[in-house]
Formats: C-alpha cells, structure tokens, sequence
C-alpha cells in the first residue's frame, strides 16, 4: 500500500522538470563529495608532509622505484593478458563446441575469488612445497616480481576476455564476410577489418586490466616477498611507520593518483584517435598465418597458458581446503575455536559491507548512469562526468585509501565502520555505473519516447520500461560491485584497523610465511580452509549470476 | 566463364533445413534472381555460392571446379550485403580499394581500378567520405563498386534494394542489370520481390521451404507456373477448387462448388481428381446482368476500387467463392457494389493443379 503511493508520488512529481533537476543534482553532489572531492582533499591536506620525503634520498628512490614498478607491471600484464586473452575471447564468443560453455564459467572464476585468496593459491601453485614446484625439488618461483606478475596477469586475465567475448558477440559478422569474400584470408579479415572495429573493446579491455593490475594490494602483499611497487610501499611504510612516513605515504599516493588518472584520461582522449595499420598487407604470409595449422597452434596455446598460468593456479588451493574438511580442520572452524572465531567475525564484516556497499551504489548509482548515457545536461558535462566516475578504477585503492582516510579522519571522529563503507563506497562506484551506462546507451530511445506518448511519465518510462530491459546489466553491475567490496584489500588496510576477511587471510598468511606473529598457532590447513570457504561462497555468486543470466528475458 | 552449378546440395541448421536438395545451373553471363518469400532459404543459397556457409551435402561447381572446400576469398565473387557492410573505419576510397589491396594487385592496379569503378557508380568525387556520411542509395553503390573492384566475374547481390526507398529502389534495380550486363558478369541476385525478379532477370529460380518450386524467364513463370504457389507468388491469382466430372478429347470439364461446370483444356488430369484452378484476375471479365454462356458464372459485386490504371473488382460468385477481377479502368464498364453481373474467362486461359494435400489455404501461405 505505502510503496504503491510512493511510486504514484514519484511518477506524478517526476513531470516537474525542477524536481528532475534536483534529483539528478543531488546524485551529482553524492558523487562530488563522497567519492570525487574527498580523495583530493584528503591530499591536500598533508601537502607539505610531503616535503620531508625530498630530504630522504634513500626513501625517495625507494619510492620511485616502487611507482615506477607499478606502472611497468601494469603495462606489461595489461598487453600480455590482451594477447593471450583474445584468442581465448574468440573461442569463446565463436565456439560452437560444448565445452566452450565450461570454459566461458572457468573464465569467470579468478575473477570472483577474492584476490587475496588468489594470492595465496599462486603462492601455494608456485613456491610451497606443496604445489608443482614440489615436481623441481620445491621452490620453483620464490616471491617477488615475477611472481607478481603472474599473479596480476591471472587476475585482470578475465576481464579482458570477458570484455571481448561480449564485444565479438555483438559485432557484426557481415564486415568480416564482406572481406572474405573481397579476397582477404581470415588473418588479414582480422586484423585489417574486425579488430579495427572491435579498438573500443580492446582499449576498454586493456584499460581494465591496466586498472586492475595497478590498484590491487591484498594479493601482491602475499607474493611479492621483499619486492615493493607502490601499494606495497604504502603498506610496508604503515606497518613500519618509520620517522617521517607519513610524507612518504602521501607522496607515493599523490603521484600514483595523479599519473592514473592521467594515463587514463589519456587513453580516454587519445584511444579513439589511435589508428591501427591497415593499409599495408602481405598475402603470402598471412595465407600463411591463416592456415588451421596456425589457428589450431594459436588455440592451443592460449588455452594452455589459460589453464596453466591462470585457471589452475588460481583454485589450487582447494587441494588443502579438501584435505582440510577430511582431517578434521572444518570441525574446528565450524564451532569457531581459536583463529576460527575471528574468521567468521571477518566474513560477516566483509560481507555485510559488500551488500551495504551494493545498496548504496545502485541507489545513487542509477540516476548518474542516466545522467551520462541519455546527456541529460548537455553532452559535454556528460561526457566529464563519464570521465570523472570511472577515475576510482584506476587508482590503486590503497592510495585512494591513504587519502581517504586522511581526510575523514581530520573531519571527524568517526566510527570505524563508517568509514569503511565510505572507502568501498569509493571503491567500487564506477562498476554499477560503467554497467548501466553502456546499457542504456545500447537502450534503443524509441522505446523510452514510445512510453512517453503512450502517457508515461518519466519516472514511469523509467520504472517500466528502462529498469526491466536493463536489468540484467543492473544485476551484472551489482554483482561486481559486490565481489569487487568483498575482495577489497588495500583501501580496508589503509583506513582502519577493522578486519575483513582478505585482510584477515593476508594476516595469516603473513605468520605462515614467518613475516608476522600470532598467538595462536596458524596452519597451512587454516589458511587454506579460509579460502576454500571464501572460494565456495565466491562459486555461489557466480551461480546464482549465471542461473539469473540464462533466464529469459536477457535484452 | 563463370557458370555456377548446384548438384542436390542441402544445408541444415541443426534441425531446420535451410536449403533441401536443390539442384540448379546458373549460365554464364546470366542475371539470375533467386525469388521466394523471408525464410525461404534464397539467401542460404546464395551464402552457400559464396562459400560463407559450408553445405551440408551436394557438389557447388564455379567454372566447373569443385568449389566445396575452396574458401570465399578463392571463390572470385563480388557480395554485395543487404545492409552493404562498408568497413565503417575506412573511408569510400579505402573500401573500394579493399579487394585490390588485400589480393595484393601493386598500387598502381589498385588505384586504376578503383577509379574506374568510383566513376562507374558516379561517386569518384566522394572518396574521401566515411561510410556513415553517405545517403542509402550511395552506400549501395559504393557496395556495389566495392565488390567489382575485387575483380570478381561473379556477383552476388543479397537483397542489394531491400534497405532503399522505393523510388530509389527502381531506379538502381536497372542500373545493377546495366553494370552486370556491360562488365559480360553472372550475377545472382537474391529478392523476395516479385516485380522486381521480374523486371531485370533473364530467370529466375522461385524458391520455397528449402526447395526450388520453378526455373524459368519472367515470362515461363507467369505464363506457364508449374506449381500452384508459382502461380499464386508470380503475379496474383485466383483459386477455384473443384473436381474432374469428365474428359473428352480436347477438354476437361470440372465441377466447382455448387455444381457449377467449366471448361478447360487442361490434360493432365483424370476423372475424379481433385483440383483447383488457376485464374489471373487480367484475364477475367465481367459483364452487367446475367449471361449463360461458356465458363460464365453470374455473382454480385462485393467491392469495387478504383486505382489509377486499373480497376479491381471483388465478385461473390453464386456458388459462394469469391474472385477479384483486374481490369483496365479505361477499358471496362464500372460497377455498383451489389450489382448482379457475370464473371467469364476462356478455356484456354487458366491453369489446373492437382489439389494440395496439405490443403489449399497452408499450400499458398507465404510463412
């Protein structure tokens, strides 16, 4: 009854074009002063702790290495994880074979496992005695830069085959037959026809990754050993809190921010000028390179790098979560002895920020997408204001989470808990709005007007007809909006003390690897128990966010 | 020389059958329309010529070679899509130019046929535009010239009209036969257009649910429609039912609804069959008050429309069925809705089929 008359206030107040204005206003002012202004100022704030960092010049060059690392890992995994990728996209989008459904799920999944857990898995994978490196006499990959890298790869692996599957999806086949049948063999169809056309997809693809790769910290905390890039060295210098780092803290988050941002406004401006080289062709060569030898060899490949550099590495940690279940480790976590009452504490923090965190986003989330994808105040403050939402994605949320904290902290005292939903508040704002806004866009206008003339106001076009044909994109962006707060690392370390599950699991990990204490004593069992049950709660989501993908009625 | 041959090729999409068996043989230098109504596997066909879609049986020869695994870009064809598919990131120049480029002709042989192509189509001033600049009817012919400057002997055009407005449609469904006929090409034209078949093809193949109903010239197919759909899909016609009450030397005489007798001097069948019987609404004609001669039937006039060059007339017979009748308007009497009047038509002008056995109203549905 209460909602049925809220909605017809709604609808009835939406045809005043002030009560729009202020409602679209209002989202604006949400997003400048939670997500956008806070960060900067939070920065600004400490500005001349930063100048303390210029006289120490052992801290300083420690500093630019790690940014310089940052950035060069980010690239190099970025452009890796596009090549290795991509063939794995087409099959996936092209296939026609069953099996391609699994692999299309196996894709997904080190996406949806909390990174933290991820990093352990390459640690296990790759260095313990335990993993395949047991099969080279233990130790194959100690920890440190390559082990970084790999990890990075693994994880910004599926988004970029995602992007692509769902951009080859929706190209049009005929430009590719209009080049076959021109006399072009299927390599230079590609390579002068569809990719050209696919460039948007590839740069979002690598922009994502890039994104990614630079602001992860809960996993790169576990692999990277003594090697620092910038998340680290924020971490290292907190958890150290040696003479003078605080200036070191804001100066290592303000230039991480800052050439970000900068790299990403550049791609968004210069991308769409890039242009690929396509007039040149060498047809004996890519007859050559056309060949099902080739292709087949391609194929192999990137599926053999798939499964082995991303897929199993990534859940070989459910080897000691099994053996956990089996020796009696489960029993103890499931009465919440020891360790085990503090895991479970964790969980439910975590959790219940992500939802809080998912509530939140949509509900401000939705009328910024409208914003920008419909230019509803003009197309240039839409298209700043596309720009200017998606800059969370590229920070490394530990910087962000630097400053953040700052900031709040020398407003008010402020419960801990506020703050954290504020930070993954932050965090995780751009993936509902990215989600919603390439929807509508993809929304056919006629339908919106058609409900107008048909006498929808517009709360009730909105309601009716905008809501249900984009849902599943508003159910995708959600999701991720979840996973991305519950596997949130870096930006939780920085601003409080609270301990939600991925920083609860790098902790113990830490005192496995001898580099923290406990009182109580921690096994790899624990561990990996811990992120067996993070993994089974991860493969849930995912279930559900296929089975709500396959129903009907997906636009 | 390129002649194109089917041998009973079929091509299935799971369970569907898209192409059921079609054997054909197109002749070179030949404008050939495939014709049938949406689903009716023309562009199938056509995609199999074109090797983008592999058959699931048969032989398809080009020039008497056995083109079966031989990809589209080996098949030396020009296709021209229903919606052009111009690379939207390349401009007029660079599309045209596309065939020469990737074939890897050298620049100067590009260039030159290129030019020569763009100035067929009357666009060589437009080089520099992107595809999204051009109006329909340029995409068309930018399309057009794109897939002749491929060098191909083969063209084949895929609703090439379809996305036109109709003015421009007529226009260019000429031009394309011009091009096709000064450049000595085969071209295989794919419609479900009928006047449009009609008005530019040496023949047409007219298809339906996967099989070819009819091979023939424009005229074979209205003239003589060798199944009771070409007759129904070529022209319009009407339907009588009845049965095969005698047959003499030189005539049939059958028995319509009602005990109505007319005459043919249809052969084919026996005493006692039942068939339907074929009436263009041309040949028709229609006389004030009632009249008691040969394949006359009197009725009462359900609607009259006036339509510029022709009148059409829809007559209620006395037996119940009801014809329409097309006459030119300044060549025939006008009639009152409810007038009485007597429909008659000679009995030579008509064609017999045997009666569907799925029935009248499911054989002629165009779904």
């Amino acid at each position: 009854m209460a909602t049925s008359s809220i909605i017809k206030f709604l609808d009835s107040a939406s045809s005043k074009s002030s009560v729009r204005y202020a409602f679209y206003l209002s989202s604006i002012t949400f997003f400048a002063t939670i997500i956008l202004i806070p960060p900067i100022l939070g920065i600004v704030l400490k500005w001349n702790t930063m100048a303390e960092t210029f006289t120490k010049p052992s801290l300083m060059s420690r500093a630019t290495t790690a940014i310089y690392a940052s950035f060069a890992i980010a690239i190099f995994v970025s452009i890796i994880d596009v090549v290795a990728g991509l063939p794995v996209a087409w099959l996936v989008a092209r296939g026609r074979s069953r099996w391609l459904n699994v692999l299309d799920t196996f894709v997904d999944i080190p996406f949806i496992i909390p990174t933290a857990t991820l990093g352990y898995s390459l640690l296990l994978f790759w260095n313990r005695p335990e993993g395949i490196s047991s099969l080279f006499g233990g130790n194959l990959l100690s920890p440190g830069w390559l082990l970084v890298i790999l990890l990075h790869f693994a994880f910004s692996y599926p988004v970029v085959v995602r992007v692509m599957a769902g951009a080859i999806l929706d190209y049009k086949r005929e430009y590719e037959e209009a080049a076959r049948t021109l006399g072009a063999p299927p390599f230079t169809t590609d390579r002068t026809v569809t990719l050209p056309i696919l460039k948007p997809s590839l740069i979002a693809s690598f922009t994502l990754a890039f994104a990614r790769s630079i602001s992860e910290t809960g996993a790169t905390l576990i692999v990277a050993g003594a090697f620092e890039n910038g998340p680290i060295l924020i971490n290292n210098l907190k958890t150290a809190q040696e003479l003078g780092y605080e200036g070191a803290l804001v100066f290592v988050s303000f230039i991480l921010i800052v050439i970000s941002s900068l790299i990403f406004v550049t791609i968004r401006l210069l991308g769409p000028r890039l242009k690929m080289p396509i007039k040149k062709v060498w047809p004996v060569t890519e007859r050559k390179l056309s060949g099902s030898r080739i292709t087949n060899l391609r194929n192999a490949l990137s599926l053999i790098a798939f499964f082995l550099l991303v897929l199993i590495p990534s859940l070989f940690v459910v080897l000691p979560a099994v053996y956990a279940i089996i020796n009696g480790t489960l029993n103890k976590a499931v009465v919440g002895v020891g360790i085990w009452q503090g895991y479970w504490q964790s969980l439910i923090l975590s959790y219940s920020v992500g939802v809080v965190a998912t509530l939140l986003n949509t509900i401000v989330g939705l009328p910024m997408a409208v914003l920008i994808s419909r230019r509803r105040l003009g197309t240039k403050l839409s298209s700043i204001l596309d720009v200017l939402v998606n800059i969370p994605l590229m920070v490394p949320s530990i910087a962000l989470g630097v400053s953040l904290s700052i900031f709040w902290r020398s407003f008010a005292v402020m419960p801990e808990m506020v703050l954290l939903i504020l930070v993954h508040l932050s965090i995780t704002y751009p993936y509902l709005v990215r989600s919603m806004v390439a929807a509508i866009e993809r929304l056919n206008v006629d339908f919106e007007e058609a409900s107008r003339t048909l006498g929808g106001r517009p709360f009730t076009v909105f309601r009716t007809i905008v809501l249900p044909l984009t849902k599943y994109s508003l159910f995708a962006g959600a999701i991720m909006v979840f996973t991305r707060s519950v596997s949130e690392t870096g930006a939780t370390l920085a601003v409080t003390e609270l301990k939600t599950a991925p920083v609860l699991l790098v902790g113990w990990v830490n005192v496995l690897l001898g580099k923290a204490e406990s009182p109580i004593p921690i096994t790899p069992l624990d561990v990996g128990l811990g992120c067996g049950i993070l993994i089974a709660f991860s493969f849930i989501i995912l279930l559900i966010s296929r089975l709500f993908a396959r129903g009907k009625g997906r636009y | 020389m390129p002649e194109v041959r089917l041998v009973n090729v079929t091509k299935k999409f799971g369970k569907i059958v898209a192409v059921d068996n079609v054997s054909l043989q197109i002749r070179d230098k030949e404008y050939f329309c495939l014709l049938g109504p949406s689903g009716c596997g023309k562009t199938t066909l056509l995609r199999l010529i074109a090797g983008l879609v592999e058959p699931s049986k048969g032989e398809i020869y080009i020039e008497n070679r056995l083109v079966n695994s031989v990809p589209p870009e080996d098949r030396g064809i020009g296709f021209v899509f229903q919606e052009y598919a111009l690379f939207p990131h390349m401009n007029v120049w660079d599309n045209v130019t596309y065939g020469p480029r990737v074939k890897a002709l050298g620049s100067k042989e590009s260039e030159r046929l290129g030019r020569e192509m763009l100035e067929m189509v009357r666009l060589f001033e437009r080089l520099d535009a992107f595809p999204s600049e051009l109006s329909g009817g340029m995409m068309q012919r930018v399309a057009l010239s794109r897939a002749l400057a491929a060098g191909a002997k083969l063209l084949l055009l895929d609703e090439p009209l379809g996305a036109l407005d109709a003015r421009i449609r007529n226009e260019l469904r000429y031009e394309l036969r011009k091009f096709v006929k000064d450049l000595e090409l085969t071209g295989i034209h794919v419609t479900h257009d009928q006047a449009e078949a009609m008005a530019i093809s040496d023949r047409i193949a007219l298809m339906r649910k996967g099989k070819v109903l009819q091979v023939g010239t424009p005229q074979e197919l209205y003239m003589t429609p060798q199944h009771i759909f070409v007759a129904h899909f070529i022209g319009e016609s009407n339907f009588l039912e009845g049965y095969v009450s005698k047959m003499t030397r030189k005539e049939s005489i059958i028995e319509l609804r009602g005990g109505l007798l007319v005459r043919t001097l249809d052969m084919k069948h026996k005493e006692g069959d039942k068939v339907v019987i074929a009436i263009r609404p041309e040949v028709l004609t229609v006389e004030k008050g009632k009249k008691r001669r040969v394949n006359s039937i009197s009725g009462h006039v359900e609607g009259f429309r006036f339509e510029g060059t022709n009148v059409r007339c829809k007559i209620r017979l006395e037996n119940g069925d009801l014809v329409l009748v097309v006459r030119p308007a300044l060549m025939t009497e006008w009639f009152n809705v409810g007038e009485r009047v007597t429909v008659s038509f000679s009995v030579e002008k008509n064609f017999v089929f045997p009666y569907p056995e799925r029935g009248l109203k499911r054989e002629l549905t165009l779904e």
